[in-house]
């Protein structure tokens, strides 16, 4: 297998890896860089557990191979607060209890602050639109909307 | 009923766990570092869903740089079970399921163990493969389990050795023959419920070390860590004092992850490497192909009432689709027989429950156990009596319903309840008797209700024990070995805790990761039973603990122990009014004048609870005294449209209303309510396919659809009422799986009165709406 020197920003801190063609994303998040906040579901594209920003825009970590992140920038579920304050999206999940077993939410979470840089004040479809790749099986779903809303409200994803 | 210490019982306070789960702090098993020590293992899974296995040839595997090991069956002939030992580890001469596991391969990576598993050879012996549950009870169905009559069972468990009956529960209650004589109106049906899987968002995962000394650890998503030792430790015969079962935050269960579904496995092939870490972590697809599922049913249902509508008979054979190893599964057919009537009222029943091996996956606990299987179909044949005699379907079941003190269908008296105030509120919810229109002309609005009742179902004695231990800070860590599954469970403990104890809420801890060489037992967290029976022992617990403090005060203080409380961290009393911070005395006790010697010391509660008081039931009419601990009911009502163009339906208003005895945190309540509607509605549209091979053909999230953000119900109107237990911690008792319970066949029935069409087979899928409106079309042309 042939192996590449990469450089990326991963919430913030300078990386440089050597990493294998085959290697995910999600695998040099979990595996090389202990950032286990990003959870693996289904390794196929189809659950949304492993979103993360790449460059602003949430993709599904499972999909991207590492040697594309050469000179990109990831945030990660650990790279939300900052010193120890949640954003008011976080807050807001919290508020509302927009958790229940809690493996799907930083996916959820990273989907929904792309929404909000994106639109700032979306609407309950825009909601439903930019998390229907987020599979939840515990909560129903609709504190998940409401924290979104809410937190559109308090702050936006900042 | 002792009313709450701190008033804290009855209020919504915030999860214990949620900072974490925002933050991404939370550990799951996978997300546990193991270093360079771990190898990777993969299963090598049967193609066959039947078959003798003629020759197993490991060398080309072993043979592979970086494989350190291959297990099979061969060598190891333990079996495995809850209530039936009936099932091999890895398969050793026979294969009874599509995916089976066969084989186990140790390696360096995870793509190492998956090359070298496909170098696993295997000689098969096909052997006829048997799936519909009625067809595998004739005599002529190919045998599963020849053996079936050397396997140990749990003494209330009835299998019928020679044939593929793993369980056969019955019930004789009244004379069912004179009473279809004075029975008005009959109605009479079959209805089939497929496969489900439970879909957790996290998949099964373990990791197992055998040290060289022998003694085991195995992390584990478990929602039993406890049972899970019990029975790997019987299989592999450990002793329980040297396997340790550690088992962090789990990502979902729903009765996926009680029992042993593929750990064995991983103990059994880190046994073969001793001293290495190795981790068996389940693909998505193996989720769907090889853990256990929701058992099949097909049940035939007969009722009859007079001609004001009063239930007078029921007879029912219920046929439940097992899967290749029934060891949990048998308990669902028990539970099913002994509330087979539904929560009706029934005077005249005869039942026959019957768990049946059939050639596919493992069917065993989710969210219900039974239940939603058995509803499925009851809640439509209420439906369809209530229409022959005339009678509003709501209407008929606050006439038919189950009362508290009932004599119910198991001879037992029923428990406090009250249902109709369910009925009341689900139907006042959406309008019930309203005519709607719907919001597109070539749509059709329906609306329709369903209620459920259901016991916890486990043995007659499953235990909880729970250990309050003070800091110097008098901050408080709750030791439980109840799992926090996502319900809420860790909070719940923490809120009874500091209820009791009079500590600021914010000053308790409940210590995770549970493991078994800490954590005070627990039978498992199953049956919507942690609130109430871990409740109990967390609350007896602090209580014991609660005694030892004011002992402790009030000898220090020449007062009577019942003059004193405990408040916000403080001894109070009520008489002198003197006060007495927790913090150092919990942990160094109080000095006697003039420092003349000292009293009290650290202060550890411990508490348990066991319910003592069920009793057996007589195995030819399974009749007794008290079958089960108590039940909780509910009701839902759902308003509905369905696209007459494509055959879609859309929940417009899911209304879900249960009795939970006791509100000990509203808000975890509504959570569970709103989820489970959810689930419920999900559920009523999946289906696990397979080919003819006994091969499932959609285990992806593409192909095996759940619900999306995008599919949920326009409206969930949740809501409760309290009628308090007896034996549940203020009166309260479970209420998670209930939630799901009825919801498939309140849309059945919605769906009904929307079309005209009874649907009496799952899953609701459009296709087969829009072909059966064609087909009801063409009949009107």
């Amino acid at each position: 297998m042939a192996h590449h020197m990469i450089s990326l920003l991963v919430n913030g801190q300078k990386e440089k890896l050597l990493v294998p063609s085959n290697l995910t994303l999600l695998h040099v998040l979990r595996d090389m860089l202990g950032l286990t906040g990003t959870k693996n579901g289904c390794e196929a594209g189809e659950c949304g557990a492993c979103t993360v920003l790449l460059d602003g825009e949430p993709v599904n970590s499972c999909m991207v191979l590492a040697p594309e992140l050469d000179g990109r920038e990831v945030i990660t579920v650990e790279g939300l607060a900052k010193d120890g304050q949640l954003t008011p999206l976080q807050e807001a999940f919290a508020e509302l209890s927009a958790v229940q077993c809690g493996y799907c939410t930083p996916g959820m979470l990273m989907s929904a602050t792309a929404l909000l840089r994106r639109k700032p004040h979306p609407t309950q479809q825009d909601v439903q639109e930019a998390l229907v790749g987020n599979l939840c099986r515990c909560t129903g779903y609709q504190r998940i909307i409401d924290a979104v809303m809410v937190a559109s409200r308090t702050g936006g994803a900042e | 009923m002792k009313i709450s210490e701190s008033g804290l019982i009855g209020q919504s306070v915030a999860r214990t766990d949620i900072i974490d789960k925002v933050t991404g702090c939370a550990v799951f098993v996978d997300d546990i570092q193991f270093g360079p020590n771990l190898l990777h293992s993969r299963l090598v899974r049967s193609p066959h869903p039947h078959a003798l296995i003629k020759k197993i040839d490991t060398s080309k595997a072993l043979a592979l740089d970086g494989v350190r090991a291959v297990v099979t069956g061969q060598e190891l002939s333990a079996r495995m079970g809850l209530y039936l030992i009936d099932r091999p580890i890895f398969a050793a001469d026979r294969v009874r399921y599509y995916g089976e596991p066969v084989a186990g391969v140790v390696a360096t990576t995870e793509e190492i163990a998956v090359q070298a598993a496909r170098l696993v050879e295997i000689e098969y012996q096909p052997l006829p493969a048997i799936y519909d549950p009625v067809e595998a009870v004739q005599p002529e169905a190919p045998l599963l389990h020849p053996d079936l009559g050397e396997y140990s069972v749990a003494n209330f468990i009835f299998p019928e050795p020679g044939t593929n009956i793993s369980e056969h529960f019955k019930i004789r209650k009244g004379d069912i023959e004179s009473a279809w004589e004075q029975c008005a109106v009959v109605a009479e049906d079959r209805f089939r419920l497929p496969s489900i899987e439970h879909v957790p968002l996290e998949t099964h995962t373990s990791i197992a070390l055998s040290e060289t000394n022998g003694e085991v650890t195995l992390w584990a998503s478990s929602q039993s860590p406890f049972a899970m030792r019990d029975m790997i430790a019987q299989g592999l015969g450990i002793p329980h004092n040297k396997l340790r079962v550690i088992a962090p935050m789990v990502g979902g269960g729903f009765g996926g992850k009680a029992g042993v579904t593929m750990e064995a496995c991983a103990v059994v092939m880190a046994q073969a490497v001793p001293g290495h870490p190795v981790k068996l972590r389940l693909t998505r697809e193996e989720e769907f192909v090889g853990t256990s599922v929701r058992q099949s049913l097909v049940s035939d249902i007969k009722v009859g009432c007079d001609k004001d509508g009063n239930l007078l008979a029921m007879e029912l054979t219920y046929y439940f689709g097992g899967g290749a190893y029934n060891d949990y599964g048998v308990n669902i057919a028990r539970a099913a027989g002994y509330s087979c009537t539904g929560p009706y009222d029934v005077p005249n029943v005869k039942a026959d429950s019957l768990c049946v091996y059939t050639n596919y996956p493992v069917g065993s606990a989710m969210r219900g156990f039974g239940m939603p299987e058995i509803h499925w179909g009851l809640e439509q044949i209420m439906d369809q009596l209530a229409e022959k005699v005339d009678l509003d379907p709501a209407e008929f079941r606050r006439l038919n319903c189950v009362r508290t003190d009932d004599e119910i269908v198991s001879g037992m008296k029923m428990t406090p309840i009250n249902l109709e105030a369910c009925i009341d509120k689900v139907t006042e919810a959406i309008d019930w008797g309203k005519e709607e229109k719907p919001t597109a002309p070539n749509k059709k609005r329906g609306k329709g209700i369903a209620i459920m009742w259901k016991a916890p179902a486990m043995p007659p004695n499953p235990g909880s024990a729970a250990v309050v231990r003070f800091n110097e800070d008098a901050t408080v860590n709750v030791e439980i070995g109840g799992q926090e599954l996502g319900q809420g469970s860790f909070t719940v403990a923490a809120q009874i805790a500091a209820d009791v104890l009079g500590v600021p809420y914010r000053k308790v801890t409940v210590s995770s990761p549970i493991d078994t060489k800490y954590s005070p037992y627990e039978w498992q967290t199953v049956a919507s039973r942690l609130t109430w029976s871990m409740g109990n022992a967390v609350k007896a617990a602090a209580e014991d603990a609660r005694k030892q403090i004011l002992e402790t005060v009030a000898d220090h203080w020449d007062e009577d122990v019942d003059d004193l409380t405990i408040k916000d961290g403080l001894v109070i009393s009520f008489k002198s009014e003197r006060e007495q911070p927790l913090d150092k005395m919990v942990i160094y006790g109080l000095p006697n004048e003039d420092f003349e010697g000292w009293k009290g010391g650290p202060v550890v509660g411990r508490g348990h609870f066991m319910p003592t008081y069920v009793t057996n039931l007589d195995p030819e009419t399974g009749q007794g005294t008290r079958a089960v601990v108590h039940y909780t009911v509910g009701a839902q009502a759902v308003d509905l449209e369905v696209d007459l163009d494509t055959g879609q339906i859309d929940v417009l208003k899911i209304a879900s209303v249960y009795d939970v005895g006791r509100a000990i945190n509203p808000d975890l309540i509504m959570t569970q309510i709103e989820g489970g509607a959810v689930h419920g509605m999900s559920s009523a549209y999946e289906s696990l396919k397979f080919n003819e091979n006994g091969e499932p053909i959609n285990p992806s999230f593409v192909d095996y659809r759940i619900a999306t953000i995008a599919d949920i119900p326009g409206k969930i109107i949740g809501d409760f009422v309290e009628t308090p237990i007896e034996d549940g911690p203020w009166g309260a008792r479970g209420v998670g799986e209930h939630v799901m319970v009825q919801t498939a066949p309140a849309i059945a029935n919605a769906l009904y009165n929307a079309v005209g069409i009874r649907f009496s087979d799952l899953p609701l899928s459009a296709d087969k709406i829009y072909l059966a409106l064609d087909e009801k079309l063409a009949q009107e042309r």
